[in-house]
């Protein structure tokens, strides 16, 4: 479309103004909320307006934890974050490692049922965590992983978008760079490490993105597993801090909380942002 | 350096047969273009020789080793592809070392082979560049660095110079040529490309459907056909072909064309009294000079003028002729210049096989 149309452009911004309002508004909300004592917040209406408390309740929620009348100390959010990074950066890091190497496999070697083990990967595209949690609670309280990183991060590594996506792209390697890699006597992993692997570098970095925002995100999975307040994420403590009943909620102290939450995910969206749009619609080669 | 031998060598995929039994005899420092339309085998039989193909039957022996089950690095060639084929995020420098580090060679051994083969090819330059940031003529000779710094007994070559626009071809045909004469490694070369297969080639293998029609010198193979397809495919324009009734005649056979134009051929020729195929290159006519009796008479369909000479395209009687001139000699579309025909130099051809009829 060449032509310009000042009122359909018009109604255009204005519509994604307005969508960008109804996200923005609830983040601005809770930075709001942060700032401000509890009596100020406690007020009616709602002061809209920036306070002066962000630093202090977000430093309290950093190194103590929002304490709740009633329930014991709560855990401080720093413990809470690198718990939550733990588990993001191994989910994310583990599943690219396993999906490189299972898109390897089905893209050059040859084996018996090699469709229809890259199918069965795909069809479990359609299935999310909720559907398998149950066999897999059981599995993993089995082997005795419960309250451990491994239970938390294990059975969240295998990922068949990953896979897929890695897949299409080494589709797309021409087959010379193959045979030019045999005749310089490149074996199988080498040429995986010295070629394969160096030229996914944009998708692997897309691919991070996405898996550490789908780790940081993760609540029903780390519910079930850490139970014990040492093994919890931040985005499992903020959901029970919300959830508990008969408490005195000390709300500047959970958004600050919330606040924290939100940031190592926005980081990484905004540090590898130009990485992450590359690997998704460029294909170097 | 090696001498190449394929024995009976064959391929098949599943029922079918790609490759019908080569059987090929390569001289140490040898330069050998496999030239042949799409689909006629030639690539395979070239990726048999490098090991990356397998081989269905017969035996390829490079040196002194038959190399059938050897993986191809350890085959001590090297290959250039057509689409060059350079891993994309490695420097020129490290696209032409790669294959030595992998061999474990020390970094002195590899720095020196590789300035030599940039020398040589005028790269030292652009060494630290990625092949994205160079021409398409760049891109081919790193990926004939890539191939020299292995300093391998065979050069392969996939029709190298496909990619390249025609007046860059040229130019690398020329160095690929210098390049050989300078190394003197044992080449094959596959080409669909004539041209380059008449000015690289010490021998020529002329494949069609998976055999070699024809193994001979670019002279040879110009000159003494083996088959209708080789006189088809090698010349450009490619050599006319009619039919003929050939029966003893005094001075000469007679060879009787279709349209009754009767043409004697030399005394000397000695064939049984049959029905063969005439072949005639363009080239082999010439204009009648005025008083001389025409061998035959061509009406012009069109005609092009290519500058250093003009291409007649017409009929005789209802057969197809192309006749090459001399430029600016006044025959133009619709005419009908009377043509004398250089019977010694044509080549006559079994009708039913193709085959060239020894005279």
């Amino acid at each position: 479309m060449i032509e310009r149309r000042p009122i359909a452009d018009a109604v255009g911004h204005a519509t994604l103004l307005l969508a960008m309002l109804i996200v923005a508004f609830p983040i601005y909300l809770a930075i709001i909320a942060a700032s401000h004592t509890i009596q100020d917040l406690s007020s009616f209406p709602m002061p809209l307006l920036p306070g002066a408390e962000l630093f202090k309740n977000t430093a309290q929620a950093l190194f103590e934890g929002p304490q709740i009348a009633g329930v014991a100390r709560a855990t401080p959010a720093l413990l809470l974050m690198l718990n939550s990074l733990i588990m993001a950066v191994s989910i994310a890091v583990g599943k690219i490692i396993i999906s490189l190497l299972s898109a390897f496999a089905i893209v050059y070697f040859r084996f018996p049922l090699k469709n229809f083990f890259f199918w069965m990967i795909f069809i479990t595209l359609m299935l999310p965590v909720e559907v398998r949690i149950i066999p897999t609670y059981k599995i993993v309280a089995d082997l005795g992983l419960l309250d451990t990183y491994t239970g938390l991060v294990l059975p969240l590594i295998a990922s068949a978008t990953a896979t897929f996506l890695f897949r299409q792209f080494f589709m797309t390697v021409p087959d010379e760079l193959v045979e030019a890699a045999r005749i310089d006597g490149a074996g199988p992993m080498r040429f995986f490490w010295d070629v394969l692997v160096p030229l996914t570098r944009t998708s692997i970095a897309a691919m991070f993105v996405i898996q550490f925002i789908y780790g940081w995100n993760q609540y029903l999975w780390p519910l079930l597993i850490a139970s014990d307040n040492r093994y919890q994420t931040i985005v499992l403590a903020i959901g029970r801090l919300v959830r508990s009943t008969d408490a005195f909620y000390e709300w500047p102290v959970i958004m600050g909380m919330a606040v924290l939450a939100l940031l190592p995910p926005v980081l990484v969206v905004v540090l590898m942002q130009r990485w992450f749009i590359k690997g998704l619609v460029e294909t170097e080669k | 350096m090696a001498k190449v031998t394929l024995k009976g060598v064959q391929k098949s995929y599943g029922p079918v047969k790609a490759i019908h039994g080569v059987d090929m005899e390569i001289q140490d420092g040898e330069f050998i273009v496999i030239v042949g339309p799409s689909g006629c085998g030639k690539s395979t039989l070239l990726r048999m020789v490098a090991g990356l193909e397998a081989i269905t039957g017969g035996e390829i022996v490079i040196g002194d080793r038959v190399v059938n089950d050897i993986e191809p690095a350890d085959r001590d060639i090297a290959m250039v592809f057509q689409n060059y084929a350079l891993y994309p995020h490695m420097s020129v420098y490290e696209n032409m070392s790669y294959g030595l580090r992998i061999r474990g060679m020390d970094k002195a051994g590899i720095e020196q082979r590789v300035q030599r083969a940039a020398e040589i090819l005028q790269l030292q330059k652009l060494l630290q560049r990625k092949p994205r940031e160079l021409s398409g003529g760049q891109r081919q000779r790193v990926a004939m660095g890539r191939a020299i710094v292995r300093e391998p007994k065979v050069f392969l070559f996939d029709e190298p110079l496909s990619n390249l626009d025609a007046k860059l071809r040229v130019q690398m045909r020329l160095e690929i040529k210098r390049l050989h004469q300078q190394l003197g490694v044992t080449s094959i070369y596959v080409t669909h490309d004539q041209v380059e297969a008449m000015t690289l080639a010490d021998r020529l293998v002329v494949m069609n459907l998976g055999r070699a029609d024809q193994i001979g010198t670019p002279q040879d193979v110009y000159n003494q056909p083996a088959t209708t397809y080789v006189g088809g495919f090698i010349g450009s324009p490619a050599m006319n072909f009619v039919k003929c009734k050939v029966e003893p005649g005094s001075g000469g056979p007679k060879a009787t064309l279709a349209d009754g134009t009767v043409l004697v051929l030399p005394a000397d020729w000695n064939v049984p009294a049959s029905t063969y195929t005439l072949g005639i290159r363009p080239e082999q006519f010439r204009l009648a000079r005025p008083g001389e009796t025409p061998h035959l008479v061509l009406s012009v369909d069109v005609a092009e003028e290519l500058g250093a000479d003009t291409l007649l395209h017409g009929k005789v009687g209802d057969e197809e002729m192309v006749v090459r001139v001399p430029s600016q000699s006044g025959y133009h579309d619709n005419s009908k210049p009377g043509l004398v025909l250089d019977v010694a130099r044509s080549h006559l051809f079994d009708t039913e096989s193709g085959l060239r009829v020894a005279v």
